[in-house]
């Protein structure tokens, strides 16, 4: 098979701009087909619902032409406590990142620089359960939490509460701790010399101390990983937030879109909500784009 | 009498000592330092996971006035006689059968054609990158307006056929519902394997390639010869993790059809979530997610097996 098979056109001599010139053309037709949703939906909500679908025969669907205004972002505002679903939605995700980055970077370090019993059954035990998705479990999970005491701090003192939904809570702490993100820090804490915890060791550092001083200020890009690969899930978060949380007040960006095809849905006010709750992520892997896409690359590692 | 013990056993005595005081300690932090994790973990995985296995096979309800009780298989046989839940599996195997290797292959292709160095690869993986950072909330209401009847996918389908070709009520129509759906989801998952798919040509040492080219072989006998083998680890990844997304479809059907029309989008997620937690029927939903846990586990170890390291 070692034979000489040229490509059509390849030996005749064309320059090699013309001969890339299919191919460039493929990238830039899959490029309009991967975009035009997205902008479709910018556009579409900054028009009003009749020109929406008047402008549906040609390409000014994907133009900001014509009558453009902010109504269908204030009537979003009318019709759901936007503010609050985004804050609800800002706040879960962000107390998610920083306990995830914590609880699983320590149990990390525990399982990859410490010597102790038990530690590689651990790690074992702990991939496994990366395997099993969400979904699975999820319903046995509503179950559960609704059955899962908590403490309530009162007037009194403390007070035992039974039930964790339309809480908080129950929209953090079941993602706080995963399966991935301890495995990606394990990698990485491997690649940082152990040498430097017996130096501070005999230096009298206790093993918290090598945690917080030597590792964590080493391990940028790991954190910024788990960060990143921990926020997308949180914030686009649905399932689960439909099943926990009845009450308007503690409900996150996704599950809000819900109100918008109860009474006479408009379909302006809908892109322009879908436009609010998207353009802050959008704006986010833009502007850190290598993080984004190396914290996906890593997520392929353990093929 | 321990001035009669030479000095030197006393040190190494007292090194000994010191260095088991510290391996314990050393044990005791550690311990401390996992414990957190493991906790959380034992409680919203490990138990939820156990607890469908219990649970499947009792009574219980979401919210109900009397403890549930041990029935046996009387979930599981009312499961086999469902038609709703068994349209479900049908429907989910037929969603990750197509979903599989499309979304594979288109992921493979567009990770090839910016594999190459030029001018503005970053653009184009940005661009080809951006449906994946949108959520499938997003993702699936602005498609629900793309696929209307009157929608802009039907607009397009005209003006390309000069308006011979009239296009289908995508989402309401039984027959094209499910498809709709399967061509949405690849567009918004393709992204995502595409940099997996490239950070496994990577990998892929250059002077192959070189050699590949002194020996002046076709682009086609290179990435048969070249490429593919070199992917193999990545080939299970993929196909492990799309299949497992695949089976775990919720959302856009939650979001665009709500398992319709005619149950032709219902799927196992789906079922489970309608049963647990609109009608409250913890245990029928923890059948139907045993069954998945089953399916996925099945599937999983399948594909391992078949795309194991043949030597």
């Amino acid at each position: 098979m070692a034979t000489r098979s040229p490509q059509p056109g390849a030996t005749s001599g064309p320059p090699t701009a013309w001969r890339r010139l299919p191919v460039h053309a493929t990238r830039v037709v899959l490029a309009l087909f991967f975009a035009f949703p997205v902008v479709f939906m910018l556009v579409s909500s900054f028009k009003p619902d009749q020109q929406i679908f008047g402008d549906l025969a040609g390409p000014r669907a994907f133009l900001p032409v014509g009558d453009l205004s902010l109504t269908n972002y204030t009537a979003v505002f009318d019709r759901v406590p936007a503010l609050r679903f985004l804050l609800n939605s800002l706040a879960v995700s962000a107390i998610t990142v920083v306990l995830g980055i914590v609880v699983n970077s320590l149990a990390a370090f525990a399982l990859s620089r410490m010597r102790w019993r038990g530690r590689k059954f651990l790690l074992t035990v702990i991939i496994a359960t990366l395997i099993v998705p969400f979904e699975t479990f999820a319903l046995p999970l509503v179950w559960w939490v609704n059955e899962l005491p908590w403490l309530e701090v009162n007037g009194f003192g403390l007070t035992l509460t039974e039930g964790w939904l339309d809480t908080y809570r129950v929209q953090i702490l079941p993602f706080v701790a995963w399966g991935f993100s301890i495995f990606l820090f394990h990698q990485y804490f491997q690649s940082i010399p152990k040498e430097l915890d017996e130096a501070a060791l005999i230096d009298g550092a206790g093993w918290f101390g090598i945690y917080r001083r030597i590792v964590m200020p080493l391990s940028g890009p790991a954190i910024a990983t788990v960060a990143i690969l921990t926020f997308l899930p949180a914030w686009n978060s649905y399932l689960w937030p439909l099943m926990v949380v009845q009450q308007e007040e503690l409900r996150p960006v996704m599950v809000g879109i819900q109100y918008f095809f109860q009474l006479n849905p408009s379909w302006g006010e809908i892109m322009a909500y879908s436009s609010m709750i998207t353009v802050p992520v959008l704006a986010l892997f833009l502007a850190f784009q290598r993080s984004f896409i190396n914290s996906i690359a890593s997520s392929g590692v353990k093929g | 009498m321990t001035a009669a013990v030479p000095l030197r056993v006393r040190l190494r005595r007292a090194h000994s000592i010191t260095q088991a005081d510290a391996r314990r300690r050393e044990g005791i932090a550690a311990v401390a330092m996992a414990a957190p994790a493991v906790l959380l973990l034992l409680v919203f995985v490990v138990i939820p996971i156990g607890l469908a296995f219990v649970l499947a096979f009792t009574s219980a309800r979401l919210v109900s006035p009397t403890p549930a009780r041990f029935v046996g298989l009387r979930n599981f046989a009312m499961l086999a006689e469902d038609p709703v839940f068994l349209r479900s599996v049908l429907n989910t195997f037929v969603f990750a059968a197509l979903v599989v290797p499309v979304q594979a292959g288109v992921a493979l292709g567009l990770a090839l054609l910016i594999n190459a160095r030029f001018r503005g690869t970053n653009f184009f993986r940005t661009v080809y990158f951006i449906p994946v950072v949108t959520s499938m909330v997003v993702v699936s209401i602005v498609w629900t307006l793309l696929y209307q009847k009157d929608g802009l996918l039907n607009r397009i389908i005209e003006a390309v056929t000069f308006g011979q070709v009239e296009g289908p009520d995508w989402l309401n129509d039984p027959s094209t519902s499910l498809a709709a759906i399967v061509f949405m989801s690849v567009w918004q998952g393709a992204g995502f394997h595409m940099i997996i798919w490239l950070a496994g040509l990577q990998t892929i040492p250059a002077d192959l390639y070189e050699a590949a080219s002194i020996d002046g072989v076709s682009r086609w006998t290179r990435f048969r010869y070249v490429t593919w083998p070199g992917l193999r680890a990545t080939r299970t990844f993929v196909l492990i993790t799309i299949t497992i997304a695949a089976f775990s479809l919720f959302t856009q059907v939650n979001v665009m059809t709500q398992g319709g029309p005619l149950d032709s989008t219902t799927t196992l997620v789906y079922q489970a979530v309608r049963s647990g937690y609109q009608q409250q029927q913890t245990a029928y939903a923890s059948a139907i997610s045993l069954v998945f846990f089953v399916l996925v586990l099945i599937v999983s170890l399948a594909q391992r097996y078949l795309t194991r390291e043949k030597d």
